[in-house]
Formats: structure tokens, C-alpha cells, sequence
């Protein structure tokens, strides 16, 4: 037999062993048996000195062919076997996917909060201040400032908790309107401020009245400040709050320290329009009340309103809450229940 | 107020759908309560004659009726005691529905065919407070005019659609139909055909003869004004009348009284009826009360007055709380012969307060407290007099009796055109504004670009520029407003340092699994002044409390968390994980209010998680709380160093489970667990609470967001155990281990303690690795030991420890 086919026969036979590994040891085994220093390929390569000298380049390169030939085998047999030692493995780990995840501790910021965090958020954006009051007020700022004066009827409508004769649970964010008219540098341009709060009235608790809930107050005072301006901004937070899909409606009413006022009422979310029991029948839904600042309040603090003139607006976070969320008992607010603290968790 | 539709239309040539009609008086005058019509709701009732009455044989107090219901003859069983023969009255024929939504089918009764039903007022639709008395008991009677087999609702006025306002305070003169017909006739450009009725004095006998009027006071009656009726006849009103008072919500009574109602509809003015015989003596006069002078108020109530009420008297015997209810003993009753009517307008500040003192909240009252059109007092009580006179066959006494009498104002106010526009954001031309004050009758005179407007008195909610605009604005419409937004400012709008580290500690302690809770401010006077983190004394107290649960403005936020906890307890939740932001109030301050500061607190119950297959799972401890303060502590990053002192002064917590938190020297907050006793007055489980003046948080001074570079070099540990004391504290341990540790030792780490069966009694172990590196090289064994070695001789000269 000659050298070549002696080569010829070691590929086949070497090929053949390969295929029929079973493990990576064993393959290991046969490269080292074939391709080892001291296997058949070199040992029959040792015969190549009685072969012409131009047979020997023929040979050499056939030997190193099959050299090839025999590593591409074993390194694709190699992989096969890892492969599937792997698999095996990885079926072995399968895990139940749907068993529930490790439980996060996560707390979620009050409904209210969340409301009012949102419409900071947008009146900061449009360059407004923030401007957080005491929540025990002097009748003097609570009422006074405000063009109520002791005996006006609208102090009969919000029954007050008073501490002394002049001092109280503040019955509305707006007097910090007061003491910010008071306190801005007009020199520096409009005063633009919103004011969040607790407030307090003296009522008895139930499921739509309490004697602690909150507001949210804006004012905006300069030298060119429109009621089209309040109503651009009236429509800019109803539409914020509920969707901008919703019309907003403005019609008379009636506050001591704005006039013109207004209520501003937006197409009822649950019907469209068409009326249900949220809207009473009507399609509206009142959410704020506003109006253009009365002179009174402007002249009181100082400020003439002769050449200052401008709006503000008031709104409660418990109420659209309620609206938006069909919440029905306004003290679900207050005894926080982790039932209900936690539904309010979208972030998205 | 309820205004009647059909009413308007008597004045106003309008054929707008009602609801529409509602939508535009929302949109330009006052706010609606509701649009109904009394017949929302029934049908199949029509006008029914009683051929004949029987008794039921089979009952004493049944009858068998037959009716002509305009069909046919029909059997009708009746238990009405007053139902006889002749009259016309109201059948709900089977199939109707009446009041309560209650169908009406053919039945038997006790044996007898009944094919429906004859019905009271009450039964279809009438409140108690409204169907006249009369017919209290029994079925009502149509009149003998009326044809059977007709609708009833026409000859009841049920076929008219009521608009029910809301009236805002500042509106008073839409208590009348008159003001409604001015402000409907103005936004829609009607004409109003609004029509009075003269007086005919036809008697000869002076009013001034019969009575005196004496108001000493005018500020208590501005205006005082009398007529006398004479010789009158009492019996009920003409239909058309009691169908204008029901429909408003007012029940008939009598010729004289529904006349005064009727009037006070139609001009917004209250009358007031005395029976002239019964006046004790015919001089009026009108004065504050004595004190605890008693007085029977026509509802005979025996009432106590005091120095603030208002009486009009006669001689000096009241015999009416001005502008609220007359009295008793001076009443119209059925054998009333002359009457005495009051037109008047009282205080409006007095008679609310009044009202309101002794809950007589009418009709009257109402339109007092919220003004009374000047201009048409007398009109009122001449219409009012002839009305009598006419529906009683009387005769009305010469002249008007007038005690005082305001002056009516009529204030005049200048604007510029471009005044108007300025602050309305319009585009009027002089021609639009004028065309406004036309509809809403107001005089003016325009010269250039000023207007100068007129105000009439019927209008006295309007008096300065800021209301005209008001009127411009609404007459032009909001609707027709443009949508600007305000002038951008120079300043960026942005949240305070102060707002943002409030808003921030909010996430961080939601970021570490507590949910916020808004608790009340307004607690008992024993839970507030609990858990103070300084003893700032005794809460802020309400002078005049609605409820003794909420009495005191809180000291701290504790005390409202663990209401919230036991309300949770309360209801199954056993889990509870709750922190809350906001106010506590001291009054420890020389101000006249208290102080107000910001807080952060936290309660924790229960379990740490939900029952977990995957976790594992205790019961929320001391450390799992401590673990959040030091966490939020450190996003705060406070350039002080926070400690944890151990506390057993705090009466609310438990004395060994107790730590006060402190920023270098200041004390800035506790945490601890709430003492037993305390948690069972809460009625709560084992509880864990912390909480942190923000004050002082935001006023300290703070690192910033910085950068420590990191070492290139590595760093090497050596761990240390200590055989203890079991009181000996970490911090103390800590504290030496720094204080001996070399410029090198860059982390102390506790990693375990051990106390129990293998250390001796009263012995604990105490385990730390400590982390040497060097920012600029690598340090050598000999470096680590060196420095190690100086913190073991360290800890056993001062320790009496044991090193393992
Ligand atoms: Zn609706």
C-alpha cells in the first residue's frame, strides 16, 4: 500500500471514529490519537523520505489536507457534543415562569397629592410661583383682605373654625393671594402664583362633607391681564385634568373677592354631555370657580387697580378626585385605608 | 326660585324650548338647579264627574263612585271621606301612573270593581307642604267647568315647565318674576310686556284715619309702608292663583295671604297681612326685642327673642319678627275682616342673623336678606291691595301709611371704551357696549370713548366699574370671550429648594415602600399634643368645636398615623405601611398664631411583605424602619452627621426600643416602637414609628450631589469579633474603631451579632470587617497590620472585651 492511500485510509478511518464519538472526553481522546505528535498521520509522514523529491511536496500538502479535514471534524463535533451537553443542562433548570416575581416594596403617593402634584407641575411650567400658606390664618387675611368684611353673607356660607376672634383654620388658600399681593415687586413684572393647601371648614363629617379637604388657588395680577386670559388658563387646566376633548362652559357667579366671577363647568366625562347622575341631567360639571380680582382686594393690599388688574381661580383636588375617580365617600381620603392608598399606583 | 315658564310667557313673547331657555339664563344670569314639569312622570289622569255615591256594603268606610270618566260610566271604589256626588275630580284611569311612581291597575276592593282610582293632590306629585290644607283628608276637586275625559294637568297648572334657579348672593332681584323678565328680556333683545295692576281706592275712609306708622329706627326699616283693606270676605284664591303658588313651591291658604305670596313672586317684594281688628293698638312701630321677650310666631311656636332680633309692633306689643313670620295672635285667620299690609324692606344683615338664630329660613326672609328693589314697594303693595280688595270684595283705604322711606340710588359710573376691552380681552366697538346697556335698560351717555352708565335700583348688586364689566361680559357672553394665556414672565417657573426637598422626601420614602397617607390636622386635645419630637406644651385648642374628635391642631404626625393604623387593624389589614408630610402646630411662641412646621413621619405593622412563596418573610422590627430613616437620611445628604441616641424618655414609646435621631448636636427626630400601653389605647398591634422635623432637615447644610474618585489600588479587609457586654452599643464600638483607625480605614462593616447558648450570660458578639485602602497606592501588609493592631489594643483597654 502506498503512502497515499495509507493517509487516504487513516482520513476515513479518523473521520468515522468522529462521527461516532458519543462524549467531549472521547473526542478529545482522538485528537490528541490522531493529531498528537505521536500519531499514525506523523508516523506514516516519516515514510516520506524514500519518495522522490517531487513527490513529496504532493504528499505533504495531501497530508496537511487531511490534517484539515480531520480538526474541522472534531471542532464540529466538539460543538455538537457541547451543544447539546448544554441543552441537556438547561432543561434540567427549567423553572415554573409563571410562579409571581419577588414582591417590591413600593408605597404610592396620596390620590390627592397626586393631583395636586400635577397642577403645580403645569402652572410652574407656564411660570408661576408656589406659594404655601399657614393653615391658621388671622380672620384679617382669611376674610378681611378678601372684601369680607364681618358681617358679609358669604361668611355664613363657609362656617369657620375659630381659635380666637381673629385668629382661625383657614377656610380657603386664598389668603396667601393677600399677603402675596402684599409682598410682590410689581417693578419685577406680573405676579404669578398658585397656592395648594389643606383648608378647613366647621362641618360634620359624611360622605360628601368634610371639615378638612383641600384647594388649589392661582392668581395671576399685572398691567395686561385679561379675563380672555383667564378663561385661555381655565381651559388649560380643565383640559389637562380631564382630557381635552371636553368643552368648557363659563357662566356668572358670584364671589366676594372676584368680579366679574365665574364658574367654569366642563362636559361631563362619564355622559359626554348627554346627562347622567354624576352631571345631575345637566351634561356640565362644575370644577372651579374664578373670576377677575376685585378692586377692593387690589386697593386693600395696596396696589391700585387703576393700572393692576388680573384674575384668580380656585379649584378642590378632592372633589376632582371623587369626579374623576368615582370615589363616593370624601373620608376615604382621610382614613387611608392601604386598600384604597395603593390602587392610585399609574405612573405610565 | 321656581319660575313658572308659562308665567314668563305672559310677559315675554318667548317659544324657546325650556331647556334651552335654562341653558342660556346658566350661561348669562344664574346658576339651575333643575328643568321639570309637575306632570314629569304621570299619566292617564283625566278629569272625572261623580254621578253617584254609595256606600260599599262590605265596608264603613269605602264608597262605590260612579264616574263619568268622558268614556264611559265606570265604578270606582273611593275611601276619600269628603267624595260626593256632582263634583268633578281626578281619576287615574287603569293603566295610570301617579306620584311615586305607583301604576294603577282594575281591581277588587273588599269584593267591589274599582276601574282606577280618584285621587288627592298628594297622590300625584304634591308635596304635604304645598296641596292646600283643606283637602288634607280628602280627594280634590276640579272645577264644575271642567270636561271629563280631559287631561287634568292644564286645569292644575301641571302642564307648565318649572326653571328652578340657583340664585347667587349677589343676585337678589332674580327672586321675582320681574327681575327674570328683565334679564331674560336683555340677553335675548325681547321687549317685556311686564304689566302692574293700579289701585282703586274706593273707600272713603283715610288710611291715615285707621293707623300711625312710627319707625324711630330706620336703620332697622329703611322703608315702612301700610295699607288697610276693609270689610273683606275670607275664602280660598282663584285657581289661576294657586296654580302661580304651588308651582313656586308655596301653598295656597286664603284670598289675603296668597295674595301676599303672590305679589312677593311677581316683584320679589314680602308683604306682611295683619288682622287689623286684632292689632292690640293701631300704631305700627318697629324695634329691637327685649331681651327674653316672648313672642308666639304664627307656627305657634312660643319663641324667647333677644336684643339682636327685630319686632314690628303694635303699640309696643310685637306682633311680627320683622321680615321673617308674623304673629300668632294677629294672624289672617277665616274671620278676618280688614286687613293691615306691610310693604317694608328691613336689614338684610339683621334679618338673616335673625333667620338664621331661630331657623325660620322663608320665603320672606330670604328676599330681605338679599335686598329689596326700592322701586317697586309701593307698586307691590298697591297691586297687593287691589288684588285683595277684588278677590274679597273690600274696599281699600285712602292713601299710603309711610314710616320711612329710603332714598333710591341711582349711581352713575364713567368707563373708557378701551377700559373695557382691556380687561375683558375684547374688541368692542361704543356701538356693542351701548347696544348692552339697551337690553339691559340702563341709562347712559356716551361722549368720545367714555360711557357714562346710569344704574338703576332695581339693580343694587351693581354699583362700581368692576360690576358693569361684569354685566358687559355676560350680556356679550363668555362664550364669545377669546382664549388668550397671561404675558410669559422673565422668571423661570420652578419649585422652591425648600418645595423640592419636600417633594423629593416624599419619593424617597415611596421609593422605600411606604404609602403616603393624608391624615387630620384636627385631632383630640390628648392625641395631640403626643409624640412631639420637642415638648412644645399644650395644642392649639377651637374655640367652638363641631366634633371632641376633632378639638386640637396636632404636635406631631404619630398620632394620626396610628388612627389610620387602627382603622386599617379595624378592617382585616394587618400589613401596614404608611408614612405622611405635612404641618404641626406649636403655640409655645409669642405670635398670636402658632407655629407652623413641616414634619415627615412613619408607621410601620405587621408583616414586610405579603405571604411569599419565594421570600422570606418577618415581621416588621425596629431595624427594617431604622434602615429607611438612615436611607432617606442619606439621599438627603446632610454635610452633619446623623446619630441614633438611645431614648427611654419618650412617655409613648418603649423605653429599651428607642432612639433619638440627631444631626450633629441637634435633635432632629425619634423612631422607636409605640409603648404597648399607648398601642392598646390605639387598639394596634406591635408598631414601629418614626418622625423628622423637615424644618431642620432644610435648613441644614448639605453636601450636594458630589464625586469621590475611585481608588485604582486595592483595598485589603481584616474582620474582628468581640466578646461584649450585652449593653454595650454598636455606636460606641463604631465610634472607637474610627477614632483608632488610621488615615486608611475606609469602611467599618458590622456583619454579625450573636448572643445565646454558645457566650456566656450576658455576653455578646460583636463581628465587623474593616476596609484599608489607599487613595495613592497600594498599601502593604505591614501598613494594614500596623494600624489594625492600634484599633484590637484600642478596643481591649477600653472595652472589657474579649477578641475572637
Ligand atoms: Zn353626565
Amino acid at each position: 500500500m502506498g503512502l497515499r492511500e495509507k493517509l487516504d485510509e487513516l482520513r476515513q478511518q479518523g473521520l468515522k471514529d468522529v462521527d461516532n464519538s458519543e462524549d467531549l472526553d472521547r473526542i478529545n481522546d482522538i485528537r490528541v490519537r490522531l493529531l498528537g505528535k505521536k500519531g499514525p498521520i506523523k508516523e506514516a509522514l516519516r515514510g516520506m523520505r524514500e519518495l522522490s523529491a517531487d513527490e513529496r511536496p504532493k504528499i505533504g500538502q495531501f497530508a496537511n489536507e487531511i490534517r484539515d479535514d480531520l480538526t474541522k471534524a472534531i471542532d464540529k463535533r466538539r460543538e455538537e457534543l457541547e451543544f447539546a451537553k448544554i441543552n441537556a443542562q438547561l432543561e434540567q433548570e427549567t423553572i415554573d415562569v409563571t410562579l409571581p416575581g419577588s414582591e417590591v416594596a413600593q408605597g404610592q403617593p396620596h390620590v390627592i397629592q397626586q393631583i395636586i402634584d400635577e397642577l403645580v407641575d403645569l402652572f410652574v411650567g407656564m411660570g408661576y410661583e408656589v406659594a404655601v400658606g399657614d393653615e391658621v390664618e388671622e380672620d384679617h387675611y382669611n376674610f378681611e383682605m378678601l372684601n369680607l368684611p364681618k358681617d358679609h353673607p358669604a361668611r355664613d356660607m363657609q362656617d369657620t373654625f375659630y381659635v380666637t376672634p381673629e385668629v382661625l383654620m383657614r377656610t380657603q388658600t386664598s389668603p396667601m393671594q393677600a399677603r402675596m399681593l402684599e409682598k410682590h415687586d410689581f417693578s419685577k413684572g406680573p405676579l404669578k402664583m398658585i397656592s395648594p393647601g389643606k383648608v378647613y371648614r366647621r362641618d360634620t363629617d359624611d360622605a360628601t362633607h368634610s371639615h378638612q379637604f383641600h384647594q388649589v388657588e392661582g392668581m395671576v395680577i399685572g398691567k395686561h391681564i385679561t379675563m380672555a386670559d383667564l378663561k385661555g388658563t381655565l381651559e388649560v387646566v380643565a383640559q389637562e385634568l380631564f382630557g381635552d376633548e371636553l368643552q368648557v362652559r363659563l357662566r356668572p357667579s358670584y364671589f366676594p373677592f372676584t368680579e366679574p366671577s365665574v364658574e367654569a363647568d366642563i362636559t361631563c366625562f362619564n355622559c359626554l354631555g348627554k346627562g347622567c347622575a354624576i352631571c345631575k341631567h345637566t351634561g356640565w360639571i362644575e370644577v372651579l370657580g374664578a373670576g377677575m380680582t376685585h378692586p377692593n382686594v387690589l386697593k386693600m393690599a395696596g396696589i391700585d387697580p387703576e393700572v393692576y388688574g388680573g384674575f384668580a381661580f380656585g379649584l378642590g383636588p378632592d372633589r376632582f378626585a371623587m369626579l374623576k375617580y368615582g370615589v363616593e365617600d370624601i373620608r376615604d381620603f382621610y382614613q387611608n385605608d392601604v386598600r384604597f392608598l395603593t390602587q392610585f399606583d399609574q405612573k405610565g | 326660585m321656581k319660575v313658572s315658564y308659562k308665567w314668563l310667557q305672559e310677559y315675554l313673547d318667548i317659544d324657546i324650548n325650556p331647556t334651552d331657555l335654562a341653558e342660556k339664563i346658566a350661561r348669562t344670569s344664574v346658576d339651575i338647579n333643575d328643568v321639570y314639569s309637575p306632570s314629569d312622570g304621570l299619566k292617564k289622569l283625566v278629569v272625572g264627574h261623580i254621578e253617584s255615591v254609595e256606600p260599599h256594603p262590605d265596608s264603613d268606610h269605602l264608597t262605590l263612585c260612579q264616574v263619568d270618566n268622558g268614556e264611559e260610566t265606570v265604578q270606582i271604589v273611593c275611601g276619600a271621606p269628603n267624595v260626593v256626588a256632582g263634583k268633578n275630580v281626578i281619576v287615574a284611569l287603569p293603566g295610570a301612573r301617579i306620584g311615586n311612581n305607583i301604576k294603577i291597575k282594575r281591581s277588587k276592593m273588599r269584593g267591589e270593581i274599582s276601574e282606577g282610582m280618584l285621587c288627592a293632590l298628594q297622590e300625584i306629585g304634591f308635596s304635604e307642604k304645598i296641596a292646600p290644607k283643606a283637602y288634607d283628608e280628602g280627594i280634590w276637586f276640579l272645577p264644575d267647568d271642567a270636561k271629563p275625559g280631559e287631561s287634568v294637568f292644564p286645569y292644575l297648572g301641571m302642564d307648565d315647565t318649572i326653571i328652578d334657579t340657583d340664585i347667587t348672593p349677589n343676585r337678589g332681584d332674580m327672586f321675582s318674576m320681574l327681575g327674570n323678565v328683565n334679564d331674560i328680556a336683555a340677553f335675548y333683545g325681547l321687549k317685556s310686556h311686564f304689566k302692574t295692576l293700579n289701585v282703586k281706592e274706593n273707600s272713603t275712609t283715610s288710611t291715615a284715619d285707621l293707623i300711625k306708622v312710627q319707625i324711630d329706627d330706620t336703620n332697622l326699616a329703611p322703608t315702612y309702608k301700610l295699607r288697610v283693606i276693609n270689610n273683606i270676605e275670607i275664602k280660598d284664591s282663584p285657581m289661576w292663583m294657586q296654580i302661580r303658588l304651588w308651582n313656586a313651591g308655596i301653598r295656597p291658604i286664603n284670598n289675603v295671604v296668597d295674595v301676599t305670596n303672590y305679589i312677593l313672586l311677581k316683584y320679589g317684594q314680602p308683604l306682611h297681612s295683619f288682622d287689623y281688628d286684632k292689632l292690640p293698638e293701631k300704631e305700627i312701630k318697629v324695634r329691637f326685642a327685649k331681651k327674653d321677650e316672648a313672642f308666639t310666631t304664627l307656627d305657634e311656636d312660643e319663641r324667647k327673642l333677644n336684643e339682636q332680633d327685630v319686632v314690628v309692633t303694635a303699640g309696643d306689643k310685637p306682633a311680627a319678627l320683622a321680615g321673617t313670620m308674623g304673629g300668632l295672635d294677629t294672624a289672617i285667620s277665616n274671620e278676618t275682616k280688614n286687613v293691615a299690609l306691610e310693604a317694608a324692606i328691613f336689614n338684610p344683615t339683621l334679618i338673616r342673623k335673625q333667620a338664621r338664630r331661630h331657623d325660620l329660613h322663608s320665603e320672606s326672609s330670604t328676599r330681605f336678606e338679599r335686598g329689596i328693589n326700592p322701586e317697586t314697594v309701593e307698586t307691590a303693595l298697591n297691586e297687593a291691595a287691589e288684588l285683595i280688595a277684588e278677590l274679597g270684595n273690600g274696599t281699600v283705604a285712602t292713601g299710603i301709611v309711610t314710616g320711612s322711606e329710603a332714598a333710591i340710588n341711582e349711581p352713575k359710573v364713567e368707563m373708557k371704551l378701551a377700559r373695557i376691552n382691556h380687561v375683558l380681552g375684547t374688541q368692542m366697538k361704543m356701538e356693542d357696549v351701548t347696544n348692552i346697556f339697551d337690553r339691559l335698560a340702563f341709562d347712559y351717555n356716551v361722549d368720545g370713548d367714555t360711557i357714562t352708565v346710569t344704574v338703576p335700583a332695581r339693580r343694587w348688586d351693581v354699583s362700581i366699574e368692576a360690576d358693569l364689566l361684569e354685566e358687559i361680559a355676560r350680556i356679550y357672553g363668555y362664550d364669545n370671550l377669546p382664549s388668550t394665556l397671561p404675558e410669559q414672565t422673565s422668571n423661570i417657573g420652578a419649585l422652591s429648594l425648600r418645595q423640592n426637598l419636600i417633594r423629593s422626601s416624599r419619593h424617597v420614602l415611596e421609593g422605600e415602600g411606604l404609602n403616603q397617607a393624608i391624615s387630620y390636622s384636627l385631632t383630640t386635645n390628648d392625641k395631640a399634643e403626643q409624640f412631639q419630637i420637642e415638648n412644645h406644651g399644650t395644642p392649639m385648642l377651637l374655640d367652638y368645636p363641631m366634633s371632641q374628635d376633632h378639638i386640637a391642631t396636632r404636635m406631631s404626625l404619630i398620632s394620626g398615623l396610628l388612627n389610620d393604623i387602627a382603622y386599617n387593624i379595624a378592617r382585616k389589614q394587618k400589613d401596614v405601611r404608611l408614612y405622611e408630610q405635612g404641618r404641626i402646630f406649636t403655640t409655645d411662641n409669642d405670635g398670636i398664631r402658632p407655629l407652623e412646621q413641616e414634619h415627615i413621619a412613619g408607621a410601620m405593622t405587621g408583616q414586610l411583605l405579603n405571604n411569599n412563596w419565594h421570600q422570606e418573610n418577618h415581621s416588621v422590627d425596629f431595624y427594617d424602619l431604622k434602615g429607611i430613616v438612615e436611607r432617606y437620611l442619606e439621599n438627603m445628604s446632610l454635610s452633619g452627621t446623623v446619630t441614633f441616641v438611645p431614648s427611654n424618655e419618650r412617655a409613648e414609646l418603649h423605653p429599651g426600643r428607642t432612639a433619638n435621631i440627631k444631626l450633629d448636636d441637634q435633635l432632629i427626630g425619634f423612631i422607636g416602637q409605640v409603648h404597648p400601653q399607648i398601642a392598646k389605647e390605639y387598639k394596634i398591634p406591635e408598631t414601629y414609628v418614626f418622625e423628622l422635623n423637615l424644618e431642620a432637615i432644610i435648613e441644614a447644610p448639605k453636601q450636594g450631589r458630589h464625586y469621590d474618585e475611585i481608588s485604582k489600588y486595592p483595598s485589603i479587609k481584616r474582620d474582628i469579633a468581640l466578646l461584649l457586654d450585652d449593653n454595650t452599643l454598636n455606636s460606641d464600638i463604631t465610634a472607637a474603631i474610627n477614632k483608632k483607625g488610621g488615615s486608611y480605614l475606609v469602611d467599618v462593616h458590622l456583619f454579625d451579632v450573636y448572643q445565646g447558648a454558645h457566650l456566656p450570660a450576658h455576653k455578646k458578639s460583636l463581628a465587623y470587617t474593616l476596609t484599608y485602602q489607599d487613595k495613592n497606592g497600594t498599601l502593604t501588609e505591614d501598613q494594614v497590620n500596623e494600624s489594625f493592631d492600634k484599633v484590637v489594643s484600642y478596643l481591649t483597654a477600653e472595652f472589657d472585651t474579649e477578641i475572637r
